[in-house]
């Protein structure tokens, strides 16, 4: 599945990072890289964007954005 | 300057409390500056206490790789590209220490001398989980000193462990060993980046150089400028792949491997449950569809109240004090001119229109903006050093989205519809380049509270109070048309622009929201202090040259009072009491430099409804937009002290006829004027404040453009269409 496809309070490992270029090195470069867990804490009161704990830090991540994650 | 390397760079990711500590490292010999060519800004000072050391702020980031103009800035002062570096200052994140390390470790790659401040070592220990720095020294190779920028503990140690960097230093290197395959893929990758990157450079800095390289991408603006050789990238990329290997993700996950692997020794996810019990709690309530969006709307309301209303008193006082100076000193030279005679008098009478009207109107003008500006970064500031800031800036992304905007945007916007001058600085809070561009260039649409005045003179000159089948008054009515006008086409602009003048790579709106924490007050202070500083010692000049030099248009070429009236019409005055200098000012104003540009651009401004009066309101209004109201109390011989409540001046706009007799101004006129206020460039201020922040005329003269044209047509339709449909 996918990283907006957990409810909150649902933890998860990151599979892979799809994409390329510029949004993909982000993602990797805090600390998305296979293996990491990652948590949903939350999503903004209008359902997007949604709100992750990865590496002790929580990010905002638009759902269009979430959804190239995989997460297993 | 000091001698090149003893230049130490600070460098860390964002909300790692690395200004706190620079500012505490630096104190007051710390000054704030533009990068040239960008709009990001960079801070230098001296190390306290120590001997000639150079201090560099750059912007926090979490990597090297540069791919937007703020990153670039990092990275260029981490590989001394433009002035050699003798110390990286890597600043970690105590409490956070593991997720800190990513950019520690790319900046050990490079192999200048390095030295890390554990940061936030008080808040660290309040959580009960202290990285020890002696072992984390052993484990990265490089001296670590325990410090917090808050208090100021370690600060000594930090320093020494610079110094002695400084007077011998020692090479850093990464704890690891790249794989073969990946160090040969490096070596291979340097080669495509320009000559002198390269020389002298040891083998780990060529690898670490290609390992930059391999992150690189080739549509990113931030690089344009250097001469990248793409095809070896590409090629080095495309061997890789055949083998069925994933360069980036090796790239990165060989720093992370490492990470991972001493992450047990380290305080990391597993000891911190606690801590993000806390934030989560804040959280659930502070971003809650319901509680969070009151509290959202409080804050914002709070903010916005202030710069719109509450400031009022200490605007008026600015304007009051500037107004008693001018007073007294017009007073002095008068005094002055009547003891003189023929030339000489003139002369000083002129001298002091030029210090009263010029000078002293001139500081005046940049002065008042002071009150809106220090509050609305005093707000941002604490807003930004709480937390909450990059929260709201996540409540609101969805919604700006429609824009083509980030979050960010909001405050910015928001602020806009009191001034747009403070709410152009505000935009220093907007990480991305063209974010903060396309920001700025629909700030000048939002309705701000100068145009006010403008509106309420043509509504209430021109519009009926109450219209018949109505619910409101006709008058409120048109008050609401004009803000939801506003908010609509800025939002369209921002999406057109968006795809048009700054169209720019789409990048994901990753924000990090950081741990909650009490607002620091000195960081406060220094954010309110460096605002103001730029903007009176930089767009201050600019503005006061451009009011004086429109106090010329309006004030020259100056006449005789007798050149001014015609016999018969001093006679008619007198004989109906009307205030004689009064006339004259206006007649004086209307044969001025402004009155003859007025006269000139009728043939533009008539198509949309107005006469060369109107023309000349139309340039006065470059000062301020509500000077509108003034210039045309002066203009039809009123006098200037009017407002736009004066029923004097109302019934005047309502019997001011064309030559052959047409009333001036209808209703259709009005709602012309009301649109071409809401959509034209007609600010000084802002535009010098654009100039401020954006380091060029380019984007300026841009703005005034895009909304001189869009006001024309849009007042030309109004116009033209009305009358297509019998109304005017």
């Amino acid at each position: 599945m996918t990283l907006d496809e957990l409810t909150t309070g649902q933890a998860a490992k990151v599979e892979q990072v799809r994409g390329e270029g510029v949004f993909r090195r982000r993602l990797l470069e805090l600390g998305l890289v296979p293996g990491t867990e990652v948590m949903k804490v939350g999503q903004a009161p209008l359902g997007d964007p949604l709100r992750i704990r990865v590496r002790d830090a929580v990010l905002s991540i638009r759902r269009a954005d979430a959804r190239r994650v995989e997460v297993g | 300057m000091s001698a090149p390397a003893r230049r130490v760079v600070f460098v860390g990711n964002p909300n790692t409390g690395k200004s706190t500590l620079f500012n505490a490292v630096t104190g007051a010999s710390a000054h704030v500056s533009n990068v040239s060519g960008t709009t990001v800004s960079r801070s230098r000072g001296a190390w306290r206490g120590a001997d000639a050391i150079e201090c560099v702020d750059v912007p926090g980031t979490y990597s090297l790789a540069a791919h937007s103009a703020d990153e670039r800035v990092a990275f260029d002062a981490a590989l001394g590209a433009d002035e050699p570096v003798g110390v990286l200052l890597v600043v970690l994140d105590a409490p956070r220490l593991a997720r800190s390390l990513y950019l520690a470790l790319q900046v050990l790659e490079l192999g200048t001398p390095v030295v890390c401040a554990l940061n936030l070592i008080d808040e660290a220990r309040q959580r009960g989980r202290v990285p020890d720095a002696g072992e984390l020294s052993e484990l990265l190779g490089v001296p670590v000193v325990a410090v917090s920028g808050r208090t100021g503990e370690g600060l000594d140690a930090l320093r020494s462990a610079v110094e002695a960097q400084l007077s011998s230093p020692s090479p850093s290197r990464p704890p690891y060993e790249l794989s073969e395959a990946l160090a040969s893929d490096a070596e291979r990758a340097a080669e495509a980046l320009p000559g002198h990157w390269l020389d002298g450079a040891s083998r780990q800095r060529r690898r670490a150089l290609g390992l930059w390289a391999l992150l690189c991408d080739e549509d990113v603006e931030a690089l344009a400028d250097l001469p990248i050789d793409h095809r070896i990238l590409a090629s080095v990329r495309d061997t890789a792949a055949t083998h069925g290997r994933d360069l980036m993700a090796e790239v990165v996950g060989t720093r992370y491997a490492w990470i991972d692997g001493h992450a047990a020794g380290l305080p990391g996810p597993a000891s911190s449950a606690a801590d993000h019990a806390t934030q989560d709690r804040v959280d659930a309530v502070l971003m809650h569809p319901l509680w969070g969006s009151l509290v959202f709307a409080a804050v914002m309301f709070v903010v916005f109240q202030t710069l719109f209303s509450w400031s009022g008193p200490l605007v008026d006082g600015i304007d009051g004090l500037f107004g008693w100076l001018g007073e007294v000193v017009a007073g002095g030279f008068a005094q002055a001119e009547s003891s003189l005679s023929g030339g000489m008098a003139s002369a000083v009478g002129f001298l002091g229109d030029l210090v009263v009207e010029g000078l002293i109107g001139g500081v005046g003008s940049v002065l008042v903006f002071v009150p809106q500006i220090g509050l609305l970064f005093l707000f941002i500031a604490l807003l930004e050093d709480s937390g909450y800031l990059a929260r709201a800036a996540h409540l609101m992304d969805r919604i700006l989205r429609l824009a083509g905007l980030p979050g960010q945007a909001f405050v910015p916007l928001l602020s806009g519809y009191a001034c747009a001058v403070p709410a152009i600085m505000a935009t220093r809070t907007l990480p991305r380049h063209r974010d903060r561009l396309l920001t700025m260039l629909v700030i000048p649409l939002t309705s701000c509270s100068a145009r006010l005045p403008v509106y309420t003179l043509l509504v209430a000159a021109l519009f009926p109070a109450a219209v018949p089948g109505l619910p409101v008054s006709a008058q409120a009515l048109a008050l609401f048309v004009m803000y939801a006008l506003a908010t609509v086409v800025s939002v369209l602009a921002a999406i057109v622009l968006g795809r048009t003048a700054l169209r720019g790579a789409a990048s994901p709106a990753l924000l990090e929201l950081p741990p909650y924490r009490w607002p620091h007050p000195p960081n406060v202070w220094r954010s309110v202090k460096n605002a103001l500083e730029a903007f009176v010692t930089e767009a201050g000049q600019v503005i006061l040259v451009a009011t004086v030099v429109l106090w010329g248009l309006l004030s020259f070429p100056q006449y005789e009072p007798e050149e001014l009236l015609p016999a018969d019409v001093v006679a008619e005055a007198r004989a109906s009491g009307a205030d004689l200098e009064v006339l004259a000012q206006g007649e004086a104003l209307r044969r001025s430099y402004a009155g003859m540009l007025g006269q000139a651009m009728e043939p533009a401004i008539a198509p949309l409804g107005y006469d060369w009066k109107i023309g000349i309101g139309l340039l006065g209004s470059f000062a301020a937009r509500e000077v509108f109201v003034a210039t045309m109390g002066l203009v039809y011989g009123i006098g200037d002290e009017v407002d736009e409540q004066s029923a004097p001046l109302h019934e005047r706009m309502r019997a001011e006829t064309h030559a052959d007799g047409r009333p001036v101004y209808t209703p259709l006129t009005g709602a012309s004027l009301m649109v071409f206020f809401a959509f034209a460039m007609q600010c000084l201020s802002t535009l010098a404040v654009l100039r401020r922040e954006t380091h060029t005329w380019r984007w300026p003269a841009f703005a005034t453009a895009y909304m001189m044209a869009l006001a024309w047509l849009s007042a030309f339709v109004v116009y033209q269409g009305g009358r297509l449909l019998g109304f005017g």
